[in-house]
């Protein structure tokens, strides 16, 4: 069953000419409008995730992964020119275009966005617990021991130790800050959840923890989940279906290990070959 | 019963780092296989023995032919995606030569998550993981280790039980005993008689002439991306000694 799906997703930053998607993409070779200067995040950009189901997107830096991820968590920054479709299951149209109160209550109970950045997705000065918390808060919840029992339990299943549940987030380890959001984009029970590069700032030792707790929470949960990374290797622990982008688009989509093994455009063979 | 019908599969890779060469892994392969039946694939090195284990699990997209799936009537040659994740969850299990697992998981877990995703219970699945590691003389001290840490023939030995713990309809070993020593290898071999029975079918890449004589019902051999034969073990055993 298809629960989340994009269509023709676009997002320029600049003044746009109006030629600028013609002008810039793989074939192209930039992303860049050469008649008015203005960026092509990404452009054309269709995909479709089902219940339960892992969508991996890679490409290098600038290659338009976080504006799709930005998109389909409808956490758009507000500043680019955005075009195209995000439904999901159980509400009619284009959310794209829904009102701010929809759009507020579909992030606090259906899509989770864990943000590339810690800063963005958690308030440090906040306790760890406080900042989970605040996102059952949003949800309704009120009765504070509700909200406790709920926030040890999340701490638990992410392996967070629950003895730090009052400590100022600033004082947790960056795995832990990690897992801290991953807890928090659970909070609700969403439908599905978004991963903007997980592991960025992390030790090997700690992404691995990283990864593996949120593989273990997905599974049991079956929750869908969007994971961006310019990382192959974590898009192909946790990934069933695999898109690649350069430029703003997409070049091929597949099984993540057909994508591995056998990649079709040039690009990806690259791509794949330059793993260290 | 006929579980898998190949079809003229070819399968060629466009490497566009090497100014578009075409390199030919698979061409015109066809052969049947029954149900319960232990087909080994055999042939030199490069003879596109493992190319067309991936094209049958679909890790690699073949470019022409067909692999028609009998119990469920799915071209696995063309099948979408949403399919072919389907058919590895429920029917078509898929070992390869080396373990890519997770790391920071425990052996004993690697092998018991086929058979939780199955249904089992968390002790269930821990408990006949752990026997299936025994029956293959990995040491008891690792089976709550990280493989990460593991030599090249312990690993290999998680992979080939996580593979057979949930006795997929057709099961896909690529060289399942190439890093064993000989009696460890005996006893992986005795594994896969008793653990296996008549409702899986096995197709296997295997480079050890004795292994194939104890295991396998058929034998198909390619050369050169091309079916060679396609005959009975007795026929293949008995070209030897004669």
């Amino acid at each position: 069953m298809t629960l989340l799906e994009a269509d023709g997703l676009e997002t320029i930053y600049g003044d746009p000419c109006g030629n600028c998607t013609a002008h810039t993409g793989d074939r192209a070779g930039t992303n860049q409008c050469p008649e008015c200067g203005s960026v092509v995040a990404c452009s054309d950009v269709s995909l479709d995730v089902e219940s339960g189901e892992v969508l991996g997107i890679v490409g290098e830096s600038g290659s338009g992964k976080s504006s799709v991820a930005e998109l389909l968590a409808l956490e758009a920054s507000g500043d680019g020119h955005v075009d195209g479709e995000v439904s999901l299951d159980g509400h009619d149209g284009n959310l794209l275009d829904a009102d701010y109160q929809t759009r507020h209550e579909i992030r606090t109970d259906e899509i989770g966005l864990v943000h590339q950045h810690i800063r963005d997705g958690l308030d440090l000065s906040f306790t760890g617990g406080g900042n989970v918390a605040e996102k059952l808060l949003a949800a309704g919840w009120r009765h504070f021991g509700d909200v406790r029992e709920r926030v040890k339990e999340l701490y638990a299943a992410t392996e967070v130790p629950v003895e730090r549940l009052d400590d100022p987030t600033d004082t947790y380890s960056g795995g832990m800050q990690r897992r801290v959001q991953i807890a928090r984009a659970l909070a609700t029970d969403p439908e599905v959840i978004v991963l903007d590069e997980p592991t960025t700032g992390l030790d090997v030792s700690v992404q691995a923890r990283v990864l593996d707790t949120f593989r273990q929470v997905q599974r049991e949960q079956n929750v869908a989940a969007v994971v961006v990374s310019h990382d192959l290797s974590v898009v192909r622990l946790l990934a069933d279906r695999t898109i690649v982008m350069r430029h703003g688009e997409v070049i091929e989509t597949g099984l993540t290990d057909r994508i591995m093994e056998d990649p079709q455009e040039a690009y990806t063979q690259t791509l794949i070959n330059s793993v260290i | 019963m006929t579980l898998l019908t190949v079809d003229s599969l070819d399968k060629t890779f466009d490497v566009h780092a090497m100014g578009d060469q075409r390199v030919v892994g698979l061409d015109g392969v066809s052969f049947t296989v029954a149900e319960g039946d232990f087909l080994a694939v055999v042939g030199e090195s490069g003879s596109g023995k493992s190319s067309l284990l991936k094209c049958l699990y679909r890790t690699y997209e073949p470019d022409a032919g067909s692999i028609t799936y009998h119990p469920t009537g799915d071209d696995l040659a063309t099948c979408g995606d949403r399919t072919v994740m389907a058919l590895r969850a429920d029917e078509i299990g898929y070992a390869s030569q080396f373990l890519d697992e997770i790391p920071r998981v425990p052996a004993v877990d690697v092998v018991a998550r086929p058979l939780q995703e199955q249904g089992l219970a968390a002790e269930d699945a821990r408990e006949q993981a752990r026997e299936l590691l025994g029956a293959l003389d990995l040491p008891a001290q690792l089976w709550d280790a990280y493989p990460a840490t593991f030599s090249g023939g312990e690993r290999q030995r998680v992979n080939l039980a996580q593979a057979i713990a949930p006795k997929p309809r057709l099961l896909l070993l690529d060289e399942p005993t190439s890093a064993l020593d000989p009696e460890t290898r005996a006893a992986a071999i005795d594994l896969l008689a008793t653990y296996l029975d008549e409702d899986t079918t096995v197709v296997g890449v295997f480079h050890n002439r004795d292994v194939v004589e104890q295991v396998a019902d058929s034998v198909l051999e390619l050369a050169d991306a091309e079916r060679v034969r396609h005959v009975s073990v007795a026929e293949y055993v008995g070209e030897v000694v004669a």
